[in-house]
């Protein structure tokens, strides 16, 4: 029964997966990150997952702030901030929010304020839906290392 | 979902802007009117103003005709006038001359004779004589100035009394004028006084007054009803003094000699006379009187032209009088019709001519429309073009997009548990998948350089892995095929070379591709060497002729056999040994040479290598042959049915072709085989960056088989080279023998002198030949000599072949005859492999991916990295990627903090370098970085202390920058602030390899 339970979450994490990198959600370079992990970083990609979810809220907050500021000019500064989003996501493999992230700074570099303000509902959007199911993604593998290690606990 | 449909959207909108945005431009800049064009519009007003026009100017020239006429006329009834004014003047005075001759004759002979020489008898003879002198005048009559005192006696004296003009007896009066001489045409007259007469006694009077002949008005007269005009004259009694006053003339005056004009005969004779009388109209008039004109000749209200008219004045002498004539024309002046149709011609020619002008402009407009018609057009289709490959290659894009995933799913699904039915409809399914993705792949590709998008790459690459790839890749269809699949480069072709590996594969891949679809038997050979090098083989090849082939060696045991790679005639005979050889050979003596001298080739900065691929396959029907390199075209609609394929990968490898700077062309027989050649250019790799990559690009060959001795037993020389050429690749000496008596008595003899220069450690036998030769006993000679106790001596025996049959195999094994089978299509690695296992030779390195990752892992297992970068998720991954290398990372997150941790001395092997931070960027870093180096150095270098931890006697950290756009130009930035190299981001393992071992030696 516990193994019929492994198998299932192998399917969902497979399933989850395939879905996002059908939907271009997330790109080789996750995979990249995955393969990275290892005895001596177990938790590697979690890890990694967590400082980026920090540092775009971070980084998603300066922006709505800077957008919702009255006298808003500082374009240059936006630009900084979209770049470092945009590093970090392809540094994660997030490609959608890479790809809003490089339509948003082109809206910057034109002065489009109206451009700027769709495209960062759209990556407000693109990244709670990202973190929704990389959460998601997480759950699933914290119960397979669960399920892994009720079903052999001899080997640990 | 619905994100993703805005999303593409957008991108959609933004690609039909650009199109637009191109299409206005282009219309924009083509548009240019010409003057016509530009007035269009005032055509038919310059129409209607040119008609206008031209109807002014013809009335203009009309009425200047007119008045010429008109003009012309005046001037000839002026002259006309004038004659008869003249005329008349003259017959007048003619006339008027005569009567004052008669008057002198009377005074003469009347009254100085006495008595008087003149009766009326006399008068009346010698006037009607002397008649024809005075045509004008009807007649002559001489009457005597009577004063009343006298009136008795000269009644008496006559014998009639004085009558009036009334014939009765003339009242009393002061003085009497009575006609006492007459011509016999107006006796009638006689008696009768003049002075009773009111208009004759007036000219009498004024005729004794001024003495001279004086005229009445016009009246009618007494006997003809014509108008006429009296002539009085006076007759003096006696000589008057020089300057008579009008009392001594009134007192000298004896009578009055008088005649009648009649002037309407007068002027109808002499109009009779003169021609055109018809032509115009003639009035006298007495003009005496200036307000009541007199009319003398000629009616009073005659139509006629009134418009014009002449007067002429006349004199008749008598000063008291004035006449004057008028001339017009009888008939009104006719219109000129000369110049009616003169200016009806000219206008009518000046209208068609305007119309033609005007019918020219609207034709040259209309086909202005039509010429900007057509280049809108034009610029719409191309855009449309445009827009049809954008679109194909969107379109693929986006089906290839979901395609992975559908693979993905499938691999997905293949590795969990399935049945066997099950296993096999997914395993279709993915094939099918790939087809798919290959099919999608082409087409993009082909719309791609449609669109002119792509690009080729210039990266060194090693040309001969490459072509053992795309072998290994039709091996298998080969081999179950039995056809044979060779590869031979030429030496003089370099190792790395640059250009765009990826596409050069797909040229070969499409090409042998091609050949291994349509080829059931013989073989496929894929020949590459310089484009230079074919005019020496051309030239030797004559001289082969000239030879005759006397260098054998080589049985032929079939007369219909060809001396090509596996004895089927090949459709274009370049690459039959005859020439083939030479370069081989060409090649050996230029290769010993080449060792100490530069090639002169090698100069130059690129190479054009000549690659042709040729088969024995079906060959492409002569119809079919010229339009082989158009896409979707294949030879005939069966080909598709039977092969299979779309037709468009010849067009793609031409395309591919030409974006190298070569050209494709074919030879090819139906039923003998075709035989692809095209050229590409490629750069010369420089020698640093040839060391550099060589060994992260190629893979790699172990060189454990360097120095051995091979002997090649094959009667085919074609085989027989290009086996001897994947042994070279090795390090690896081959000789070749036609047969395995020849290798084996060269082994034999050198066995028993024990050790001399050529010493075959391996034999490698064809397969047919060995079956060939399997029965004549040289397997037991063989056997014997292995048995001979020189077993540590005894060469490898291998046996190549294309197939073979697990039952040969055994059989081989079993009689000993060979160690190992190396399975065709050769290539070096597998080569390699197969000789490992017979000698026994340890490989030191993993093949395939793990010996990079092992290399990667050697290299940078136990350095110390520093890792520059802002992000800190960047910073991260950067960090667990080298970390999983074994390498130690320690992480800066500004250039600031890297600048602190590099201050000399530090321990840090390499650092890793982001570009785009705040406040100082990887380049502004780098720079600080490598300044501070060089002031170290110098201050070490001064001091002449060498410490001990500085290596290689100087400071210079390796930095290598991490960029997310790796574009050339930021690569060379890169160069030029100092940093060693540049890593895309985020990492991939090969691109990190090959920066790395730049630094660190293995």
């Amino acid at each position: 029964m516990l193994g019929l339970a492994a198998d299932r979450l192998r399917a969902d994490t497979n399933r989850l997966l395939a879905f996002l990198f059908h939907q271009g959600i997330l790109d080789e370079q996750f995979l990249q990150l995955q393969q990275l992990e290892d005895e001596t970083s177990p938790n590697f990609v979690s890890e990694v997952v967590n400082i980026y979810f920090h540092e775009s809220e971070k980084l998603l907050r300066n922006l709505r702030s800077l957008l919702m500021d009255k006298e808003f000019s500082d374009y240059n500064k936006m630009g900084i901030h979209l770049n470092q989003f945009m590093g970090s996501s392809s540094s994660i493999g997030a490609k959608r929010i890479r790809n809003v992230c490089v339509a948003f700074r082109a809206a910057s570099e034109q002065n489009n304020r109206a451009g700027c303000l769709r495209a960062l509902e759209l990556l407000e959007h693109e990244y709670c839906f990202l973190k929704n199911k990389l959460h998601e993604l997480f759950q699933i593998q914290q119960q397979r290392a669960l399920a892994a290690a009720v079903r052999y606990p001899m080997q640990n | 979902m619905g994100l993703k449909l805005q999303q593409s959207q957008h991108q959609h909108q933004h690609q039909h802007h650009s199109v637009a945005v191109k299409v206005n431009e282009q219309t924009g800049t083509k548009r240019g009117y010409t003057f016509i064009q530009a007035n269009r519009a005032w055509l038919p007003k310059f129409l209607l103003l040119w008609v206008m026009v031209m109807a002014f100017l013809s009335t203009w020239i009309y009425k200047k005709m007119d008045a010429d006429i008109k003009v012309r006329r005046k001037e000839v009834l002026s002259s006309m006038c004038d004659e008869r004014a003249r005329m008349l003047q003259d017959q007048f005075s003619v006339s008027v001359n005569h009567v004052h001759a008669l008057a002198i004759l009377i005074s003469t002979f009347h009254y100085y004779k006495n008595p008087s020489a003149i009766d009326q008898e006399t008068f009346a003879e010698y006037t009607a004589r002397t008649a024809f002198e005075r045509p004008l005048l009807s007649g002559v009559a001489y009457a005597e100035r009577v004063v009343h005192s006298e009136r008795g006696e000269f009644e008496k004296q006559h014998g009639w009394t004085i009558k009036t003009m009334q014939r009765e007896p003339s009242p009393v009066r002061d003085e009497y004028a009575p006609v006492i001489l007459s011509q016999e045409t107006v006796s009638y007259i006689e008696s009768l006084d003049m002075m009773s007469g009111e208009e004759d006694r007036e000219n009498i009077l004024r005729a004794r007054a001024t003495g001279k002949a004086v005229l009445t008005s016009p009246f009618r007269l007494l006997g003809s009803h014509h108008l006429g005009v009296v002539l009085t004259f006076p007759v003096y009694k006696s000589k008057l003094p020089t300057r008579p006053t009008v009392e001594e003339r009134i007192e000298a005056t004896a009578g009055y000699l008088g005649g009648a004009f009649d002037v309407e005969s007068l002027v109808e004779n002499l109009l009779g006379q003169l021609a055109g009388k018809q032509a115009i109209l003639v009035n006298v008039y007495d003009i005496t009187n200036s307000s009541d004109h007199l009319i003398m000749y000629g009616h009073q209200n005659q139509d006629g032209d009134l418009a014009l008219l002449y007067e002429s004045k006349l004199d008749f002498g008598d000063p008291f009088r004035k006449h004057t004539m008028i001339c017009r024309y009888q008939q009104k002046a006719p219109t000129s019709w000369t110049a009616l149709t003169t200016a009806f011609l000219f206008f009518v020619i000046c209208l068609l001519v305007g119309y033609i002008l005007y019918g020219a402009a609207i034709h040259i407009v209309k086909v202005e429309d039509d010429f900007h018609e057509m280049q809108e057009l034009k610029v719409r289709a191309e855009a449309a073009d445009v827009a049809k490959s954008q679109f194909l290659a969107t379109v693929s894009h986006e089906i290839r997009t979901p395609m992975n995933g559908i693979l993905g799913m499938l691999a997905l699904l293949l590795d969990t548990d399935l049945s066997s039915t099950q296993r096999d409809y997914a395993q279709t399914a993915q094939v099918c998948g790939k087809a798919l993705i290959a099919l999608i792949n082409e087409v993009l590709d082909r719309a791609k350089i449609e669109a002119g998008k792509l690009e080729m790459e210039t990266v060194p690459f090693d040309l001969r892995s490459i072509l053992d790839d795309v072998l290994s890749l039709f091996s298998e269809k080969s081999r179950n095929k039995g056809v044979e699949l060779a590869v031979f480069v030429s030496d003089k072709v370099p190792e790395m070379v640059m250009g765009d590996p990826g596409r050069f594969r797909q040229i070969i891949t499409n090409l042998v591709g091609n050949s291994v679809k349509f080829t059931e038997r013989g073989h496929i050979f894929v020949k590459v060497h310089l484009a230079e090098n074919t005019k020496p083989v051309v030239d030797a090849k004559v001289e082969t002729c000239l030879n005759g082939g006397s260098d054998g060696g080589v049985p032929i045991s079939d007369a219909h056999q060809f001396k090509t790679l596996s004895g089927y005639e090949a459709a274009d005979e370049r690459n039959s040994w005859d020439s083939f050889k030479h370069l081989v050979s060409y090649e050996e003596s230029r290769y010993d040479a080449s060792i100490n001298m530069t090639v002169p080739g090698e100069t130059s900065q690129s190479v054009t290598l000549m690659v042709s691929v040729e088969d024995t396959g079906i060959g492409i029907p002569l119809i079919a042959q010229d339009r082989v390199f158009m896409p979707f075209m294949q030879a005939d609609s069966s080909t598709s049915r039977n092969y299979g394929g779309t037709g468009i990968g010849l067009s793609i490898t031409k395309c591919l072709v030409e974006l190298m700077g070569g050209h494709i062309s074919f030879v090819s027989r139906p039923q003998v085989g075709s035989t692809f050649t095209f050229t590409a250019d490629f750069g010369r790799c420089k020698k640093a960056s040839f060391n550099d990559t060589k060994k992260s690009n190629t893979e790699d060959l172990p060189s454990s088989f360097r120095g051995l001795k091979a002997i090649v037993v094959d009667r085919k020389p074609v085989r027989a080279a290009v086996t001897r050429y994947h042994l070279k690749r090795l390090g690896m000496l081959a000789e070749v023998a036609g047969s395995v008596k020849i290798a084996a008595s060269a082994c034999g003899k050198n066995g028993s002198s024990c050790g001399s220069k050529i010493q075959p450690d391996i034999i490698l036998v064809e397969k047919d030949l060995w079956l060939s030769v399997e029965d004549g006993g040289l397997s037991l000679r063989m056997l014997d000599w292995k048995q001979n106790g020189q077993a540590f001596k005894l060469p490898k025996m291998v046996l190549l072949a294309t197939n073979i049959t697990n039952v040969e195999l055994e059989k081989a094994k079993a009689a000993g005859f060979v160690d190992t089978v190396i399975m065709k299509p050769m290539r070096a690695s597998m080569v390699a492999a197969c000789l490992q296992q017979v000698l026994g030779i340890g490989n030191k390195k993993q093949a395939g991916k793990d010996v990079q990752n092992g290399s990667l892992r050697s290299l940078l297992c136990g350095k110390k990295i520093l890792v520059v970068d802002d992000n800190m998720v960047n910073r991260r991954v950067a960090a667990g990627a080298l970390k999983k290398f074994g390498a130690a990372v320690e992480c800066a997150e500004s250039g600031k903090v890297a600048l602190k941790l590099l201050q000399i001395p530090h321990s840090f092997d390499a650092c890793f370098m982001d570009i785009q931070m705040p406040e100082m960027d990887g380049f502004e870093a780098t720079r600080q970085i490598r300044m501070m180096e060089s002031q170290a150095n110098e201050q070490m270098n001064g001091s002449g202390i060498d410490k001990g931890f500085a290596r290689k006697g100087e400071w210079h950290v390796p930095i290598l920058a991490m960029t997310a756009d790796v574009i050339h130009a930021t690569y060379d930035e890169c160069l030029k602030c100092g940093m060693d190299g540049y890593v895309s981001k985020p990492f991939e393992e090969e691109n990190l390899y090959q920066a790395v071992t730049k630094f660190f030696k293995v």
